[in-house]
């Protein structure tokens, strides 16, 4: 396998894109990301997309894409495994590359969330949840995650206020994000006291309805040496899945797929959890956060939520956990999430963050995740 | 709304609890599968699960989909039953204040929820206190 | 010999109080305690129907027979609040239970006597051979008009019957109906309330018929009232029972055990059958009891049910009706009860 580099990365601003329609929000950014990588020819392409059915009525995006990019006739995928959708199309286009059979692959993620209304669009994030034996007896996303909350409470003694300054961290860095769609900072209180929407998470532990669109280009990294940007590798990439379903889960408080996804990157990467320098990783709900750190290897189980009482993911801390500003800050257009985390990976290792760089960091991952765990994205990066 | 085809199919499930349980494992799965998840084996004997069991987790729903809106805010939780076997589902029959993670219930029949004015009347399995 | 083998009751834990009804509309909540004999009555949540309760009413009383739901020959619901217009509950009643397919079924109609009309024809099948095991629910979830007087009372709960010929623990001694066309209560097609013709609804309706109904089988059966240890009739509110009994010569005593109304309400087709059930869970082995049902329109239904030694094996297998009836209750204010039972109007 060669080694792949991501040559350019495009990304315009979240947030309720009302005059942009799904296609332009997508080729804007794609062509963002042409550009930086300096190519105007691709070899094909992958697109991440929740559901632009559901959302738009739009299927056979993965062609719509290619034409408004005007780079028919090349192949063209849209993959989706719910909100990893956009991880998903990353690995494929890594692993096109990896493999020989192609140059310059662009790995994008669309999502237009704001054409249907608030019922419709709940309805088409449920339905990454087991239809007839969750959705069915009426459970929502921010239902499930609730379930895990409150089990995590009960086995760990994890605390409200702990989920809460999960929140507090990510719009802090959020704040420092000119492309997030929600860059201002929130209070441990102002979380505690939004309203309640699945107990016991309230209105600000959950990521919000989004617009958006993030690509970038990837390379062989022979390619990239010649480039004057700082050469940025994926070293690993991993995928699992588990049951969809949280009841069929074995532990619901553990995310099995994020691990294993995680375990095969580590090992392709030939690296240790101790040895990332930072992450971006799928913040949904703040619970998510604290669950996903510690099926990474970052914490010990059980303490994930000790680990944002002693501020260690904050921005200056030992590893700090997006300092995007995560799905909660940055906004969460589905099918984008996955490639917008790689895309901060690569500006913060880089050194293109502005204000929420970080200091000389080497190692960089990203998780993405889908459903309430049922699926699950891993890449570690590496600058050289 | 959907043809009453995905509803009806699983009425086995939802009105009966039937489940299948592995012959070489002895693992019961619901809804019923064609191959075992614990050992990959393909034969099964038919079997019903438990009527009654323990809450896990739970939470309250107070911004529900849209055809639960006049049922909201009710509890859902996931419950295993006495057979091992876990289930979501809704609490009933009882105040949030009392709900709590160990509690035992028992399976009621209950109406889901109504397809609009003029569709199918959906139903299930609820869980009551013991 | 054949007669009733199994058993069950169910009513939803909410109430709503005679007080609270009345504050709302400005009417007198004594007098209409007082005029009515009545209490509180029951009220269904909103995922509680007719065919809700009639699977937990018959889950009770195959737990009393038990016996295996294969064999249910026939199932029949009655109630004047089907959940579907066209859509039978029979057959949702007999999914649950695991009786389908080899059984017949039919939704059963006559306003509060739907209940007892479904357990005559179970009977009557089983009598005469053509089933092993028939059962028979009256279940409702029936409506008041806002402000109406049957506001007080419609209320909701299900009793569930099983029919057979072995271990038979209330023998079927005789049946009697007595019915005439009398529209002294209707709901038409469309309509969401039903209405009533006042005063028209006692002598020449309720009274006329059951004590036709009650007299026509004491004399079939060659019995009188003293002879009788329970006798259970239609109770559409406190008074109307005590009266028609006085009337046919009954004394209080042997209408208490299964009078419910005054802190259950109307049930409609779950209303004798529900005080049949109350009798069959305190009854003695060679108790006599008669039940007199009655439907507006209209009709009485009645039996004559001889207590066996049976009774006394399978009284604890479920849960009671007094028990269901008096205990874990769930008081509601008007306006969550107006909510449950839909009487708000709300956008489409």
């Amino acid at each position: 396998m060669r080694e792949v580099a991501v040559i350019g990365v495009g990304m315009t601003k979240w947030g309720e894109l009302w005059e942009k329609s799904l296609r332009t929000i997508f080729t804007e950014t794609a062509l963002l990301a042409l550009d930086d990588a300096g190519v105007d020819k691709i070899d094909s392409m992958y697109v991440g997309s929740m559901s632009s059915g559901l959302f738009v009525g739009q299927e056979h995006i993965a062609s719509l894409l290619a034409d408004y990019l005007a780079q028919t006739p090349v192949p063209s995928a849209r993959v989706e495994t719910a909100c990893a959708s956009g991880g998903l199309a990353l690995r494929l286009g890594f692993m096109e590359v990896a493999s020989g059979m192609s140059d310059v692959v662009l790995v994008g993620g669309v999502e237009k969330m704001t054409d249907v209304n608030g019922y419709e669009a709940t309805y088409a994030l449920g339905t990454a949840a087991d239809q007839e034996y969750e959705g069915y007896h009426g459970i929502t996303f921010p239902g499930l995650y609730a379930l895990i909350a409150r089990a995590h409470m009960e086995k760990y003694g994890t605390t409200r206020e702990q989920l809460a300054l999960v929140a507090v961290k990510n719009h802090s860095n959020g704040a420092k994000n000119p492309l997030a769609q929600f860059p201002f900072e929130i209070t441990v209180d102002s979380v505690l006291n939004s309203v309640m929407v699945a107990d016991p998470l309230r209105i600000l532990d959950c990521s919000p309805i989004t617009d958006g669109a993030a690509a970038l280009v990837l390379s062989p990294a022979e390619m990239a040496k010649k480039m004057k940007k700082p050469v940025v590798k994926i070293i690993g990439t991993g995928q699992a899945t588990d049951t969809i379903a949280l009841n069929q889960r074995k532990d619901i408080t553990w995310l099995e797929a994020t691990f294993q996804a995680a375990k095969q990157a580590y090992a392709m990467a030939g690296k240790k959890p101790e040895e990332i320098d930072f992450l971006e990783v799928h913040d949904c709900f703040t619970i998510a956060e604290i669950c996903v750190i510690e099926a990474l290897g970052m914490v010990e189980k059980g303490k994930g939520g000790q680990a944002y009482e002693d501020e260690i993911t904050f921005l200056e801390g030992k590893i700090p956990v997006n300092p995007s500003g995560g799905l909660k800050a940055k906004g969460h257009p589905v099918g984008a999430t996955g490639v917008a985390q790689a895309i901060e990976i690569v500006k913060q290792l880089r050194g293109e963050a502005g204000e929420r760089q970080l200091k000389d960091p080497k190692i960089g991952l990203a998780q993405n995740m889908g459903g309430s765990g049922g699926s699950s994205v891993v890449h570690i990066f590496e600058r050289e | 709304m959907p043809t009453p085809s995905r509803y009806w199919r699983e009425i086995p499930q939802r009105y009966r609890l039937e489940a299948i349980k592995c012959k070489k494992c002895g693992t019961i799965l619901f809804p019923p599968r064609l191959i075992c998840p614990e050992c990959k084996s393909r034969e099964f004997e038919d079997t019903r699960l438990a009527d009654k069991g323990k809450i896990l987790t739970f939470t309250i729903i107070r911004v529900p989909p849209h055809q639960f809106v006049d049922q909201a805010p009710f509890a859902v939780g996931i419950v295993e039953l006495d057979d091992g076997v876990k289930l979501t589902g809704q609490i009933v029959d009882c105040d949030f204040e009392d709900i709590k993670i160990g509690m035992r219930v028992k399976t009621e029949f209950r109406k889901i929820y109504s397809e609009g004015e003029s569709g199918i009347l959906c139903y299930g399995y609820k869980f009551v206190p013991e | 010999m054949e007669g009733i083998v199994g058993y069950g009751a169910y009513i939803p834990r909410n109430r709503i109080k005679v007080e609270e009804i009345a504050k709302v509309w400005g009417a007198d909540a004594p007098s209409y305690k007082k005029g009515l004999m009545l209490e509180e009555k029951s009220v269904p949540s909103p995922d509680q129907d007719t065919i809700t309760m009639s699977v937990e009413a018959s889950k009770s009383a195959l737990k009393r027979a038990g016996i295996d739901p294969a064999e249910i020959g026939a199932v029949y619901v009655g109630s004047e609040s089907h959940p579907y217009a066209v859509k039978p509950s029979g057959t949702v009643l007999a999914e649950a239970l695991g009786a389908t397919p080899e059984a017949h079924t039919a939704d059963f109609e006559f306003a509060c006597k739907a209940g007892t009309e479904g357990m005559f024809v179970a009977l009557n099948l089983v009598k005469s051979g053509v089933i092993t095991y028939g059962l028979a629910v009256g279940a409702d979830t029936s409506q008041g008009a806002p402000g109406d007087a049957l506001e007080y009372s419609a209320a909701a709960g299900a009793a569930a019957f099983l029919f057979g010929r072995d271990r038979v623990v209330a023998k079927a001694v005789e049946t009697y109906s007595y019915m005439t066309d009398t529209p002294d209560f209707w709901r038409r097609e469309y309509q969401y309330y039903p209405q009533h013709g006042g005063r028209f609804t006692g002598d020449p309706a309720y009274f006329k018929h059951i004590m036709g109904a009650a007299n026509g089988i004491m004399e079939k059966v060659g019995m009188k009232p003293s002879d009788f240890t329970h006798v259970i009739f239609h109770q559409p509110n406190g008074k109307f029972p005590f009266r028609v009994g006085k009337m046919l010569g009954f004394e209080k005593e042997q209408i208490e055990t299964g009078w419910l109304v005054n802190r259950l309400g109307n049930t409609y087709s779950g209303s004798s059958p529900l005080g049949l059930t109350a009798c069959l869970d305190v009854a003695r082995p060679k108790d006599m009891i008669l039940i007199v049902s009655y439907g507006s329109g209209a009709g009485s239904d009645a039996f004559v049910f001889e207590v066996l030694d049976n009774i006394k094996k399978v009284q604890d297998l479920a849960p009671k009706t007094r028990e269901l009836l008096d205990k874990n209750k769930n008081y509601l204010e008007y306006g969550e009860y107006a909510k449950f039972r839909q009487k708000i109007k709300k956008a489409d």
